[in-house]
């Protein structure tokens, strides 16, 4: 067998990060606005910058990074943990979800001291909300073909371009942007740079663009001759897309790609306690049950590989392939469930619910990496590329 | 250790030649004699009864190679009826597991299709909710009809069915879904390095097929649920138990049962012709999955067992019923 399968074995969370999951449940029973599921169900995608600060308040952003930075230097259990209850609860973690996972992270890997010691106590208070500048209009899958461009200038770097689909801009402070510094889209991966931009200077204009839940989630980003200062780079010249893969592998590792469907499954699971259920339908909840049970166990494995120092980049691309798949299922399988007998009254919030979820799924399976993108991936893992 | 030594046996004893002839009718009795010899029947009957004592995380890894073998004796059967038994003394011979069997009016016992049930000589059997011990020899048998299967329909009438020798029987049908979940696990297993190195060697437009991104794409969909079907048959088989809970061992049969024709079809399609040959190895396995994804009840079955447990509760979310009750 495949050395990358043999890596799922059933891995146990260790007693002390399912502790710690008692205090997450008694933080987020105190402090989790109230919401209707339709609300919840937009977890990742709901902004909420006081929850995020009262999240910061309790030591939970920037949860990888150190603590001379403030943050809360959790292990690889302990952010699983503290991810899977936000997520399988509904929180809208969208404010500091990019810093506390990505920009943070990648800027205490790769940026400078003084960028350190300015962004990071910021992102751990909950103060700097981040967003990540990659895809443009003619480069999503195929990021390197990139054309916004950095060109050198008097104490610093002058920036011109554009980014699209880029999540919350609206709402940040700051963007982390990949764009080109030296050479030709045809130079592929050579020649990128990462640069921090606020996105409060002048030359930058933000568009948010409408999605079809009616939410506005992502944005066009336009920089017209933007002066960034010299410590606006990230890292070093040049090095911007393995910074990038890096900075990409921190998202796809967690437990994150699976519950985003789960609000959905109990409010059903509620609805059909109070009004009685059939045998298929008990069937279809005992599916999608024992599913979630394998693939919880399968990121546990993936955890249990990040908690001994490795980097398993393949792995979770496969947990997230078919961990997505399951999130878009629910709402496939329940549209057809829940309207099977369409004389039957059906709460208005579950209906708005599954209605909700199912417009926005196939962003599911966008997000950080297509699927084509993650099958790659896993043949490469597999030895076949 | 007790793995290493097993996978001998079975890569000496358990050959592909070894399978073909004894689903064409040979005696199993080398083979079996093998693993008996060994002393392997007994890793699940307790220390006191000469056994090894061992528990579910133990023999895990010793089921799932049965399945990665595709084993043509019920071993996994006769050593979980150790487990089952309690220390009720064991006769000698093969023992299948009838959990999901049923009683006419009549009062006689139908185990229909049960693995093994042409072969074995005992079948340790839930009836009306007892542990029995049924001799296969006092039963009508009727084969399965079903080319290669080494299963049967067995009917015993009611004045040949024994005493109980426990109220356990439940226990059965539970025990003997979670073997089968486990040799799912292995089966496939053994379906991709097969299929994966088939990919690699084989040669069209002047390539491997493997260099093909719509066949990479394939045996990465097909990675996904073999990792799943692992990870969930093991979680029948947990460390300290000797037999598996039924809520852990519904979701091992289901997730397991559920990826059985995706895997399947995958290898086949990626195979072509040649696999679906009789001369080709690829059907022992394939053939054995999609057997196993019906014995003791397909997927339907189990999710409904664990819907009905999680819609019973008056509360709590589908995370925290995995988390506790699934995986206590």
């Amino acid at each position: 067998m495949s050395q990358l399968l043999e890596a799922f074995r059933l891995a146990q969370l260790p007693q002390a990060a399912e502790a710690f999951r008692a205090e997450v449940r008694e933080f987020l029973a105190s402090n989790l606005p109230a919401a209707a599921p339709s609300q919840r169900a937009r977890t990742w995608m709901g902004f909420d910058a006081d929850f995020s600060r009262r999240l910061a308040a309790r030591g939970w952003v920037g949860i990888t990074l150190p603590a001379q930075w403030g943050g809360a230097g959790l292990d690889a259990y302990r952010r699983f943990v503290l991810v899977e209850e936000m997520l399988a609860a509904g929180a809208p973690v969208a404010a500091h979800w990019i810093a506390d996972r990505q920009s943070g992270p990648l800027i205490a890997k790769f940026g400078s001291s003084t960028q350190k010691d300015f962004y990071l106590p910021r992102i751990c208070r909950g103060e700097a909300f981040f967003c990540i500048g990659m895809s443009e209009p003619n480069a999503g899958s195929d990021l390197a073909s990139v054309r916004t461009r950095a060109t050198r200038c008097e104490g610093g770097w002058r920036l011109s371009g554009r980014k699209i689909w880029t999540t919350n801009a609206h709402r940040s402070h700051y963007m982390i942007a990949l764009v080109r510094t030296s050479g030709t889209p045809e130079d592929r991966q050579n020649g990128l740079s990462q640069f921090i931009a606020d996105l409060k200077l002048p030359g930058i204009e933000v568009r948010p663009i409408v999605d079809l839940a009616g939410d506005a989630h992502f944005s066009e980003v336009t920089f017209d001759d933007v002066f960034l200062a010299e410590d606006t780079l990230v890292g070093e010249e040049g090095s911007g897309w393995k910074q990038v893969n890096a900075e990409l592998a921190f998202e796809r590792s967690g437990p994150e790609r699976l519950y985003s469907s789960v609000v959905l499954l109990d409010t059903w699971i509620a609805a059909l306690r109070s009004s009685g259920w059939s045998p298929g339908e008990a069937a279809l909840v005992g599916s999608f049950t024992t599913q979630l049970a394998t693939l919880r166990n399968l990121s546990v494995a993936v955890t249990a590989k990040l908690a001994r120092g490795e980097s398993p980049v393949v792995e979770a691309a496969l947990v997230k392939d078919i961990g997505t798949e399951f999130e878009q299922t629910i709402p496939a399988m329940l549209e057809a469930a829940i309207a099977a007998d369409p004389t039957r009254p059906v709460d208005p919030e579950l209906h708005r619910t599954v209605a909700y979820l199912s417009q926005i799924s196939p962003t599911f399976s966008l997000r950080g990496g297509t699927r084509e993108i993650l099958r790659g991936m896993i043949a490469r893992g597999l030895g076949l590329r | 250790m007790f793995t290493e030594a097993i996978e001998s046996i079975l890569a000496d004893q358990c050959t592909p030649a070894a399978i073909r002839q004894i689903e064409n009718g040979g005696s199993p009795a080398s083979l079996w004699g093998a693993l008996a010899e060994s002393g392997f029947l007994e890793l699940m009957a307790s220390e006191e009864a000469g056994g090894a004592g061992l528990d579910l995380a133990a023999v895990f890894p010793i089921f799932v190679a049965f399945g990665r073998h595709a084993l043509p004796v019920p071993a996994a059967q006769t050593i979980a009826a150790r487990a089952l038994l309690r220390g009720v003394a064991v006769p000698e011979g093969m023992i299948t597991l009838a959990g999901h069997g049923r009683r006419t009016p009549d009062g006689d016992f139908i185990a229909a299709n049960l693995a093994f049930g042409g072969m074995a000589e005992f079948a340790l059997a839930d009836i009306d909710g007892h542990l029995v011990l049924l001799d296969t020899r006092l039963a009508e048998r009727t084969a399965s009809g079903v080319h290669g299967s080494l299963g049967a329909t067995l009917r015993w009438s009611r004045e040949v069915i024994g005493q109980p020798l426990g109220d356990n029987g439940a226990e059965v049908g539970v025990f003997s879904a979670a073997l089968h979940a486990a040799a799912i696990a292995g089966a496939m297993e053994r379906l991709f390095g097969m299929t994966l190195s088939y990919c690699n060697d084989r040669v069209q437009f002047g390539k491997p097929i493997g260099k093909f991104q719509s066949v990479q794409h394939q045996l990465s969909v097909m990675a996904e649920h073999v990792a799943c079907a692992g990870v969930a048959a093991e979680l029948a088989f947990a460390a300290g138990a000797r037999v598996p809970t039924r809520l852990a061992a519904a979701t091992a049969k289901s997730r397991t049962s559920m990826s059985v024709p995706i895997v399947a079809a995958t290898a086949h399609a990626l195979h072509g012709a040649i696999g679906v040959t009789e001369e080709f190895d690829l059907q022992l396995y394939s053939r054995r999955l999609h057997e196993w994804r019906m014995a003791d009840g397909s997927e339907p079955y189990w999710n409904r067992i664990v819907g009905e447990t999680l819609l019973s509760q008056p509360n709590g979310t589908v995370l925290r019923f995995a988390m506790e009750e699934i995986q206590a």
